[in-house]
């Protein structure tokens, strides 16, 4: 597998990245991690040599106020439609209000 | 209904009561997002009817459109979309899965 190219600190490079930047500008999340997990997922279906493809992101939003789980999933799977068109496979969700997230 | 995949996915999700689209099957299941939600279900004693979309590409494709879902596993109760792993197992946890089922008729262990 090849190397990742380096990249400028302070910016994530690839999906992760763009995640972050959509997710950030749409959602203004109080919290937001993005881990990938595509290394966990080698050689099983969906994965791809180049990873990228399975990634757990845990958000707490005021956004995600009144709205149900789908929804609140639906919203995320929505912003990140671009993503999933190009080869993002799996996608684990937390999706809090800061109620329900609790002091930090 | 222009796509004749949901036609079928109607009808598997109106005659079972509870039908989970997964890959691989609740004995095999290949994939670990599938297998954590068979086993919430098998926890609650819960009797379902699991769909291997990993035999049919166009139903693969067509649960995803139909449930506007991007992702497998999806869970079905009385025809009614639930959620998919994150959202089970979340609910598994707090109780509220419990008593989605018991709240729509669905037989769950007393002591799950």
């Amino acid at each position: 597998m090849p190397e990742t190219a380096p990249r400028a600190p302070g910016q994530p490079a690839g999906r992760a990245g763009r995640i972050e930047r959509t997710l950030r500008e749409a959602l203004a999340p109080q919290r937001l991690e993005i881990a990938d997990d595509s290394h966990r997922h080698a050689g099983h279906a969906g994965a791809r040599p180049e990873g990228e493809t399975h990634f757990r992101v845990t958000i707490v939003a005021e956004r995600f106020e009144g709205l149900s789980r789908v929804e609140r999933q639906r919203l995320v799977n929505g912003l990140l439609s671009a993503e999933f068109e190009s080869g993002l496979h799996a996608l684990q969700l937390s999706t809090r209000t800061p109620a329900e997230a609790g002091p930090a | 209904m222009d796509n004749p995949v949901f036609q079928r996915i109607k009808d598997d999700v109106t005659e079972n009561d509870v039908v989970l689209f997964m890959k691989g099957t609740p004995v095999f299941p290949q994939c670990g997002f599938s297998a954590a939600v068979v086993q919430v279900m098998s926890h609650l004693g819960v009797k379902f009817k699991g769909i291997n979309v990993l035999e049919d590409p166009g139903l693969r494709q067509g649960i995803k459109d139909y449930s506007s879902w991007p992702t497998i596993p999806q869970l079905y109760v009385k025809g009614e979309f639930v959620g998919g792993c994150d959202i089970i197992r979340e609910m598994f946890e707090s109780g509220e899965l419990q008593e989605l089922l018991q709240t729509k008729g669905v037989e769950v262990r007393a002591d799950a």
